[in-house]
């Protein structure tokens, strides 16, 4: 493919160039602000270059939250979410993919219609019922609105359809397997790198998820990282006065996001690469 | 007609015959078991609460009750309505809104199209766009409310070394509104320029070759071609961040710097779903009201997204003849 018309000159790299610094600066500021003393912050100029008390700040931020439970909570919900929604969007995605029943294409429709339903609607009453069921401040509470999703059936539904040839199916099936059989032999290996792909945004989401844990976890001693990151703030004569704390939990609650971004990021674009072209 | 026969013959001996009952069967119902975990989740976490938001709308609560009490007919809505803090709350939600969706699609646009082109190291660039987004809104609102303090802040002190006057970032309207749309746009805007951008590469690359030999020069280019040819991804990105922009609940909340978490001392930029979190958790005001007030939202987000559609199935009507 001759791509002659597209050579990029000085002004695309320099306008792209000025593009990821802007991305890239808030981070970089937020991890100075976290390696200074308090005092430092509130002094002009500003500092652009870190300091050495990282440590000191990390040290007070685990004195004002339970830095370790919090992470953990976090990566608890985050992987539960990930499996339950990859487990339920492949099978559902397969059958709407793959199989002929009756209804299927309005179900479909459905699916994608609930996703104008926005989350807030489900605050009263949830918080009614999960008070009542002494459900408040679990990890399950944070879970059930992450065990399927409408965004992975739909995901999975656009890659199997191309990605299971028919042929295959019918071929299990007059060997006389069971519908589940063939999900699980069939589907299941054919749909695995969307898999990974749906797994990770998951992980992603629930981990950045915020309202809803903070609704279902206020006055708890269960926190996910997102949760606890308001208390930092909330902290009696902490959080508001004291940035070089602030941003040092917040940078340290961003750090396994970011490891995770290293290791992934490539699978990150083209899962949005992939999701868009189709949708 | 064999096929009966040797059914027939066959039928007393029987555990074929129900094999193949229950292998049709199998064939019939295993889809529905497939699909049914995400109908039972939705029912409890979509359906139920849609409608027992609704339900509840219509009554009193009494304070410290058990239960709700009598039905009060449209009084909550009437009550909500004239609050002035909810109106408020929708002009900000609107305002905040469009500050964070219009400025966004537009450069998520224009570095979609320089990412479109024949870079070095394209795989590196387009990870780097993308790096704001693994960074949760949380952590996002309390990094940009660093830089939009109001007295140490970054963004005050880059105005003062210009010579400009500082500016009150948490207590002006239109101000808080910007930074709390900045953070919005700084952690979507790559996620939807990789959108756009796939979009983008799906158009032919010999259209632009012809357009270049005819004299097309790029802007006339991107304008003709490139545009018109990505427009259902564009209502796809313009839909998906209505939705999210009408929801815009953790920066406001992160970004206020008093504890009532009521968006500003004059509610200056508490949204919509703050109202309602802020509604459904407190003592003085019962449950009906944030119902009544999440209901109201629901309205608002179906019938602007309606509005979006109508708008852009016009302009393509439009575009077509």
């Amino acid at each position: 493919m001759s791509r002659s018309v597209n050579k990029p000159g000085f002004l695309v790299y320099g306008l792209l160039g000025a593009f990821i610094l802007g991305s890239v600066f808030p981070l970089y500021w937020s991890y100075v602000l976290g390696t200074v003393t308090k005092e430092r912050v509130l002094q002009t100029p500003p500092p652009f270059l870190p300091g050495g008390h990282f440590l000191d700040n990390a040290g007070r931020v685990f004195d004002q939250i339970d830095f370790w439970s919090a992470l953990a909570n976090s990566v608890i919900v985050s992987a539960a979410g990930a499996v339950s929604v990859v487990l339920f969007s492949t099978l559902a995605g397969y059958a709407f993919a793959k199989l002929r029943f009756r209804g299927s294409n309005m179900l479909m429709a459905f699916i994608i219609m609930t996703l104008a339903v926005p989350t807030q609607l489900a605050l009263v009453p949830m918080l009614k019922q999960f008070s009542n069921l002494g459900l408040t401040g679990t990890h399950a509470a944070v879970i059930l609105p992450w065990l399927v999703t409408a965004f992975g059936v739909f995901f999975m539904r656009q890659y199997l359809v191309d990605a299971i040839p028919d042929e295959l199916i019918d071929a299990a099936r007059v060997d006389g397997c069971s519908q589940l059989r063939i999900a699980w032999t069939v589907a299941v290996p054919a749909a695995r790198p969307a898999m990974a792909i749906l797994a990770l945004f998951t992980f992603m989401s629930v981990w950045t998820d915020f309202m809803w844990p903070l609704l279902v976890l206020q006055n708890s001693d269960v926190q996910t990282l997102q949760t606890a990151l308001d208390q930092l703030k909330i902290a009696p004569g902490q959080g508001l006065s004291d940035l070089a704390l602030l941003q040092a939990g917040t940078i340290m609650a961003t750090i396994p996001l970011l490891l995770l971004f290293i290791a992934t990021g490539r699978h990150l674009v083209s899962g949005i690469m992939q999701g868009a072209v189709k949708g | 007609m064999l096929d009966q026969a040797s059914q027939a013959r066959r039928s007393p001996q029987g555990p074929s015959a129900l094999r193949q009952r229950l292998s049709r069967w199998d064939v019939k119902y295993a889809p529905y078991l497939f699909i049914a975990p995400f109908f039972v989740v939705f029912a409890v976490i979509g359906l139920y609460p849609l409608l027992y938001t609704g339900y509840l709308s219509f009554f009193s609560w009494p304070r410290f009750g058990a239960e709700h009490g009598d039905a009060v007919g449209w009084a909550n809505y009437s009550h909500v309505l004239s609050d002035p803090v909810f109106r408020k709350a929708i002009v900000n939600t609107i305002g905040i809104f469009l500050l964070s969706s219009v400025p966004q699609v537009i450069v998520a646009t224009v570095i979609a199209a320089l990412l479109d082109t024949n870079l070095r190291g394209r795989s590196w660039w387009r990870m780097s766009v993308l790096l704001p987004y693994v960074v949760a809104p949380a952590a996002a609102a309390l990094i940009w409310g660093a830089i939009f303090a109001d007295n140490s802040g970054l963004a005050n002190e880059i105005l003062r070394v210009v010579g400009i006057d500082p500016i009150g970032w948490h207590s002006d309207r239109f101000a808080s509104w910007t930074a709390i749309a900045t953070m919005v746009n700084w952690r979507w805007t790559g996620y939807n320029t990789l959108i756009i951008l796939a979009a983008m590469q799906a158009v032919p690359r010999d259209i632009y070759e012809s357009a270049s030999i005819d004299g097309a020069n790029r802007v006339r280019q991107f304008w003709n071609i490139t545009l018109p040819s990505i427009r259902p991804t564009m209502v796809f990105v313009i839909v998906t961040s209505t939705m999210g922009g009408l929801q815009i609940f953790t920066e406001p909340r992160l970004f206020d710097t008093n504890l009532q978490h009521q968006g500003g001392a004059n509610y200056q930029f508490q949204t919509l779903t703050m109202y309602v979190f802020n509604t459904a958790n407190s003592a003085t005001d019962p449950y009906p009201r944030a119902a009544a007030a999440a209901w109201l939202l629901f309205l608002l987000i179906v019938g602007i997204a309606l509005l979006n559609f109508l708008v852009t199935r016009a302009v393509q009507r439009r575009s077509l003849r």
